[in-house]
């Protein structure tokens, strides 16, 4: 267990490294946290919205932006599927490690190093704007408590995801075709360009049963209490669940592909 | 039983076949030809302990396909390879503990950390104690000169210095056999004869196996003396180094200085290469000719100074080993 976690520690401060990109970054969430909230503001005053309050869809936005990093799954370290592409995942194959674990260890650093350097900003900031256009408080602190362990358990899936996503890149030698038309379905129905709750009912039911709405949906609808406790806890037995399918089913297909492995570029 | 075992080892690779053209192009979205390469085709050896092998072959020999077969990567379609006791790919995260490995042309080393980092990290991965990490690390820092460069990153490391660090990262668990894919390509003079010294000094001191490929011959010549040629995919000779030497070089240089030479005599089977004032070199084929007979036919000739006699270049030999066999 040690060298997974020395090997996200290593990962942590080598991508803390990268300030230009996160200031760039930054400007770019507070910038579309904006830009969202006045769209969603029109949007609002025209119409009724039962399944979300405007207040809690305003804060929805701005821990969508804060924490942009974890749940985006689009956004992945395209370190593997280069390694896969030039051959140089030989050397992972040459370690006395479970590559699965390795990789996963690799992308959920990648994740939180990008994520610590944007998200402090954006919480310090987005709180202090004038109301309604503000990121409220959490509806209680069990809710925030479950907030907290439902984020980090969902960065959890999404990293799986992704590993799973590059064990792919084996079998078709790429990552432009088949992945990254799910990751962009994948990313529409975890609810991270429209909230779930204004999605048409059919994608709602669709939702339910796709571990997606688990990795950032969730979270921040338990901070703003538009889902309530005992949903929460429900929903959190839920990830656990989907994290171990995820584990099982990842490790089978990563598996599967070594055998059929050809290290490519001499 | 030796220590490495190599016994009719087989690997065909798949590849896809398109020709140039928009038509073939399209057409190849609905059908596919393929065409199978035997990359390694019916290869057996055997490898003692504590040995220092050459692997050499034209690119696309099938010599890496073999390493990476030898290592645990690729999974062979038929043969048997066993390494120490181990099946390298079924006991894969047993058997990697016991090897190091170098390709030449690829990175083991984490790309945005320095490098003392990317040892810890090997530390943390192969869990050697303390004791274990620090006796091993400091004799590497030692050998291969590594004190003043730890705590660069190593995106910013020349080649040659990133060849040490990658050497010393594939040495640091302190394995019993030592693979080098080209170790040596694309360093300078200096960097080479370097890295050749402290792969024989590893040697000596750890009693690493080593296995190498390479295509610089003057590696071969510094680091070992069995050689293993394939072609092909087949093997195409295995034995020492002066064996391929005595069997494919019957010519030697001739080197001829004197004062003053009357007239040039014309000698069968010898050929001159450069002729100036006072010195003439010729190429002769012992085995038609003999150099003494050469030389005392010039004797006739001239007053000679001194001579000398050149193998020919193990390059040269090379190149003429691979034509007769066809590759």
């Amino acid at each position: 267990m040690k060298k997974y976690f020395s090997y996200f520690k290593a990962e942590l401060m080598a991508g803390i490294q990268y300030r230009g990109a996160a200031i760039s970054g930054l400007t770019t969430q507070f910038f579309w946290g904006i830009i969202l909230i006045f769209v969603y503001k029109a949007f609002y005053d025209y119409t009724s919205i039962r399944s979300i309050n405007y207040k809690e869809l305003v804060s929805y936005v701005w821990l969508n932006q804060a924490f942009f990093c974890i749940i985006y799954i689009n956004k992945t370290d395209s370190g593997i599927t280069n390694a896969i592409l030039d051959g140089t995942v030989a050397y992972e194959l040459l370690r006395p490690y479970n590559v699965f674990t390795w990789w996963f260890s690799k992308l959920i650093s990648k994740r939180y190093s990008m994520v610590i350097l944007r998200c402090i900003p954006i919480l310090i900031v987005s709180p202090i704007i004038w109301s309604p256009y503000n990121l409220s408080g959490p509806k209680s602190v069990a809710s925030f408590l479950l907030f907290v362990l439902a984020l980090f358990l969902g960065s959890i899936i999404v990293s799986l995801i992704n590993v799973l996503i590059r064990s792919i890149a084996f079998y078709t030698h790429q990552d432009k075709g088949i992945t990254s038309i799910i990751t962009r379905v994948a990313d529409f129905l975890s609810g991270f360009f429209l909230p779930i709750p204004l999605l048409p009912d059919l994608l709602i039911k669709i939702t339910k049963y796709l571990p997606f709405r688990l990795i950032g949906d969730l979270p921040f609808r338990i901070y703003s209490g538009n889902i309530n406790i005992t949903t929460a806890t429900y929903d959190i037995t839920l990830q656990v669940i989907w994290i171990i399918l995820l584990v099982i089913i990842g490790n089978i297909v990563l598996l599967n592909s070594l055998k059929k492995v050809s290290i490519q570029g001499g | 039983m030796s220590y490495i075992n190599v016994k009719n080892l087989n690997k065909t690779f798949k590849v896809l076949q398109r020709d140039s053209g928009l038509k073939k192009a399209f057409r190849s979205l609905f059908k596919r030809d393929y065409k199978y390469i035997n990359a390694v085709d019916n290869i057996s050896f055997e490898i003692d302990e504590g040995e220092i092998v050459a692997y050499i072959g034209p690119n696309g020999a099938g010599k890496s396909t073999t390493i990476k077969m030898l290592t645990g990567i690729l999974k062979p379609d038929s043969g048997e390879i066993s390494v120490d006791g181990f099946n390298p790919f079924t006991d894969r995260k047993k058997y990697v503990k016991n090897i190091g490995v170098v390709f030449g042309q690829k990175s083991q080393l984490w790309w945005d950390l320095p490098v003392i980092e990317s040892f810890l990290l090997l530390k943390d991965i192969y869990g050697l104690s303390d004791y274990e990490y620090n006796e091993s690390f400091n004799q590497l820092k030692k050998l291969l000169d590594l004190e003043n460069i730890l705590s660069t990153p190593v995106r910013q490391l020349s080649l040659g210095t990133r060849m040490r660090c990658e050497i010393a990262a594939s040495l640091l668990h302190n394995p019993k056999i030592l693979f080098l894919d080209e170790p040596t390509i694309g360093l300078d003079a200096v960097s080479k004869v370097s890295v050749r010294k402290f792969i024989k000094e590893i040697n000596k001191k750890r009693k690493v196996t080593i296995i190498l490929t390479s295509h610089d011959m003057a590696d071969i010549e510094a680091l070992t003396n069995r050689l293993i040629v394939i072609g092909h995919g087949k093997k195409l000779y295995d034995g020492t180094l002066n064996g391929i030497k005595k069997k494919f070089t019957s010519n030697k240089k001739l080197e001829i200085i004197f004062d003053k030479l009357n007239d040039i005599p014309n000698i069968k089977n010898t050929k001159i290469i450069k002729k100036e004032k006072n010195r003439i070199i010729l190429e002769v084929d012992t085995k038609e000719v003999s150099i003494s007979s050469v030389v005392k036919k010039y004797t006739n000739e001239c007053e000679i100074k001194d001579i000398n006699v050149y193998d020919e270049d193990i390059d040269n030999i090379i190149v003429k080993l691979y034509q007769e066999l066809n590759l």
